[in-house]
C-alpha cells in the first residue's frame, strides 16, 4: 500500500496536520534539555523503516499538498528558483539525484525508466508522465533542477565549490524560514551566514565548511536545525514578512495548542557527480504544540528549551513576541522530572 | 568617520593604491576624489598617462574638478550621476585589456555599482581597489517588492517604490549592490517607530 496524501493547505485556511503516525515519526531536534548552535553534522546514514531517515528523500504525507503550495508561490514570484549560468550541469545532476532515489525508494509511485539518454519518468502522486533527452534542457517544461524540484518536498540550494568556498549559486525556495534566495544568491558560504548569531564567533562556520568542501560522492551528511512558525506557513519569507508577521501578535493561552508549530529543517548534503557541485535540501517538518504534546517527553523537553534559550537565538528566531505565552503553556507538560536521552518520543 | 566590520557580509573598504598594471581606471563619486588626489601623490611617472578617471561630483564635489583635470589622466569623464555612467563603464569593463587595474572611491553606492559592473564583465571583486570616503548613504533593496532607494541616510527608510518602513539591515548582496531593507513593523502596523539619521 503507498502513502495516502492529504489533501490540505498551508496558507489562508491552515487546513494542514499530521496524521497519528506522522506525529510520532516527526524530527524532533533535541536530544537533550537545552540547545546552542553545534556542528552538529553526522553522516546520512538508512534510519530505521517508517522513520524520516529510511530513505535518502523523505516522502510523506503531505507531499502532493506541499508542491501544490510551492507552485502558488513560484506562480506570485519566480524569483524563488535561480539558477546562474554556469549551474544547468548541476541541475541535471540533481534532476539525476532526486529520480533515481524516488524511484528505488517507492517505485509504487515514481517510475524511471532509462534507455540510453532518453528518461521516462512517471510520477504518480502528481500525474506526471514525460519523456525527455538527459542534459538537453530543450526537452523539459523548466530548467532541469526547477522541473524536479517541483516534484520534491523541502528547499534546494546547489552550491557552487571555488576558491575553498561554497557558493550559493543555485536554488528553490519557497518553504524558508525568514531567508532570502533571491538577495543570498551568489554569496559564499560566511556571507550568506552572516545573519546568524554566536555561531561565528564559535568558529562553527569555519569548521562546517571544511566539513562540506570534503564531503564525497556517495556519502552524504545530514543536520538538524529548527524553529517555530505561527500557523502551518510553509512560505515565511522575508518577501511576503508584512504577511505573515502579523500572524506572531495572535497566539494566545487559549490558542498556543493549535497556533504554535516547531519547525524541523532535515538538512542533508550531497556531492553531485557532474558538477562537483554540493546539493543542500533542506527538508521543512511541521508540527503543532497540540500534536507534540502527545509525547509528554517532547512537551516537557520542547519547554526547558525553550524557556532556556539564550535571547540571541530567541530573537534571531522571532520567538520574542510569544515566547512567554508559549512557555506558560508548555510548563503544564512539566513535572520537573528527568527526560530519557536521545530524540524519540518515549 | 570608517565604517566597522559588523557582519560577515557587509563589505570593509581600504586605502588606494597604484597598482602595478598597464592601464588604470579610477571611478569615484563626491568626497571620493580626495582618495585620487591622495593616491597621486605616491604614483610612478606616467601612471596618469595610462589612466582614466571618471568622475561624479554630486552635490559636493565641483570643487575637485578642477584638480582631478590637472593630474592629466589620457581621459576624463565627468558625469551626472551613477546611472548615467553605468553604461559607459560597462562599456570600458567588457572591451577592457588583462592589465587593467580598477580603482573605486567614494560612498557604498558607487563603489557597488561599479564593481557590480566590472564583476559581470568577467573581473574578479577581489583584484578591485576600493576607499570609501564621505556620505554613509546606503542604496537598499526592499526584500518586499524588490525595487531599490538610493542614497538612504536614515533608520528606517520608506521604500521609495512600495511605501512601507523598512528596517536598513547589514546584509549586504554584491550582485544587487545593495543592503536589505525588511519591513520594520510587519508585525504590528500600528507600531511607530522613530526616524533617525543614521547614516550621514
Ligand atoms: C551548504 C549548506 C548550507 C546552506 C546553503 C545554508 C544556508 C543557511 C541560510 C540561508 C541560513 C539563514 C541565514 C539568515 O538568517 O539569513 C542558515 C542559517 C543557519 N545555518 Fe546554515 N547553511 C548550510 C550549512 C550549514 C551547516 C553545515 C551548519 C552547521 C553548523 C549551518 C548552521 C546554520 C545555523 C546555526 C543557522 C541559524 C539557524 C537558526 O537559528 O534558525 N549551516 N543557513
Amino acid at each position: 500500500m503507498g502513502i495516502q496524501f492529504r489533501k490540505e493547505t498551508f496558507r489562508d485556511d491552515f487546513s494542514f496536520k499530521n496524521s497519528p503516525e506522522h506525529v510520532r515519526r516527526f524530527p524532533f531536534p533535541f536530544h537533550e534539555d537545552s540547545y546552542m548552535y553545534a556542528v552538529n553534522i553526522e553522516p546520512h546514514k538508512p534510519g530505521p523503516k517508517g522513520s524520516v531517515l529510511e530513505f535518502p528523500f523523505d516522502v510523506d504525507e503531505h507531499y502532493v499538498s506541499e508542491m501544490e503550495d510551492r507552485a502558488l508561490v513560484l506562480a506570485e514570484d519566480p524569483l524563488r528558483c535561480q539558477s546562474l549560468p554556469h549551474m544547468t550541469l548541476a541541475g541535471w545532476d540533481l534532476l539525476e539525484l532526486l529520480m533515481v532515489s524516488m524511484a528505488e525508494s517507492y517505485p509504487e509511485h515514481f517510475t524511471l525508466t532509462r534507455d540510453g539518454d532518453t528518461w521516462h519518468w512517471i510520477n504518480r502522486p502528481l500525474g506526471i508522465d514525460d519523456t525527455f533527452v538527459f542534459g538537453d534542457t530543450s526537452t523539459l517544461p523548466y530548467g532541469p533542477m526547477e522541473y524536479i524540484t517541483r516534484q520534491s518536498q523541502g528547499d534546494y540550494c546547489i552550491l557552487d565549490q571555488r576558491d575553498g568556498n561554497l557558493w550559493m549559486d543555485a536554488g528553490i525556495v519557497t518553504t524558508q524560514a525568514d531567508w532570502s534566495l533571491d538577495f543570498d544568491i551568489g554569496m559564499n558560504f560566511f556571507e550568506w551566514h552572516a545573519p546568524v548569531p554566536l555561531a561565528h564567533e564559535k568558529g562553527i562556520f569555519t569548521r562546517a565548511l571544511k566539513f562540506l568542501l570534503n564531503v564525497q560522492q556517495g556519502q552524504p551528511a545530514r543536520r538538524l536545525n529548527w524553529t517555530m512558525t505561527i500557523n502551518p506557513r510553509l512560505d515565511t519569507s522575508p518577501e511576503n514578512y508584512h504577511k505573515w508577521g502579523p500572524d506572531r501578535t495572535t497566539v494566545t493561552p487559549e490558542n498556543v495548542g493549535d497556533k504554535v508549530h516547531l519547525r524541523v529543517e532535515l538538512q542533508t548534503f550531497w556531492r553531485l557527480p557532474r558538477s562537483n557541485a554540493l546539493v543542500f535540501p533542506i527538508r521543512c517538518y511541521l508540527i503543532k504544540m497540540d500534536e507534540l504534546a502527545t509525547s509528554p517527553k517532547w512537551a516537557k523537553r520542547l519547554h526547558r528549551v525553550i524557556r532556556d534559550l539564550p535571547e540571541e537565538l530567541a530573537t534571531y528566531k522571532g520567538l520574542t513576541r510569544y515566547r512567554p505565552t508559549l512557555v506558560e503553556w508548555l510548563s503544564k507538560y512539566d513535572d520537573g522530572g528527568v527526560t530519557s536521552p536521545g530524540f524519540g518520543p518515549d | 568617520m570608517p565604517i566597522e566590520p559588523t557582519i560577515k557580509s557587509r563589505p570593509i573598504y581600504g586605502t588606494l593604491s597604484p597598482q602595478k598594471g598597464t592601464e588604470h581606471l579610477l571611478i569615484a563619486d563626491a568626497e571620493g576624489a580626495q582618495a585620487i588626489l591622495d593616491l597621486a601623490k605616491s604614483a610612478p611617472e606616467g601612471f596618469f598617462a595610462a589612466a582614466e578617471i571618471v568622475y561624479i561630483p554630486r552635490a559636493s564635489g565641483e570643487g575637485h574638478v578642477a584638480a582631478l583635470k590637472a593630474l592629466k589622466p589620457a581621459r576624463f569623464y565627468d558625469g551626472p550621476s551613477i546611472a548615467a555612467a553605468l553604461p559607459r563603464l560597462r562599456q570600458t569593463f567588457a572591451t577592457a585589456h588583462m592589465g587593467l587595474r580598477v580603482y573605486l572611491a567614494g560612498t557604498e553606492g558607487l563603489i557597488g555599482q561599479a564593481m557590480l559592473a566590472a564583476t559581470e564583465a568577467g573581473i574578479d571583486y577581489s583584484s578591485i581597489q576600493t576607499e570609501h570616503r564621505g556620505s554613509l548613504a546606503r542604496r537598499v533593496q526592499c526584500v518586499h517588492c524588490k525595487g531599490v532607494t538610493e542614497d538612504v541616510t536614515t533608520q528606517p527608510v520608506t521604500c521609495a517604490h512600495c511605501g512601507l518602513t523598512l528596517f536598513v539591515r547589514d546584509h549586504y548582496s554584491r550582485r544587487l549592490a545593495a543592503f536589505q531593507g525588511v519591513c520594520i513593523n510587519a508585525e504590528d502596523r500600528s507600531e511607530q517607530v522613530p526616524v533617525e539619521e543614521v547614516f550621514p
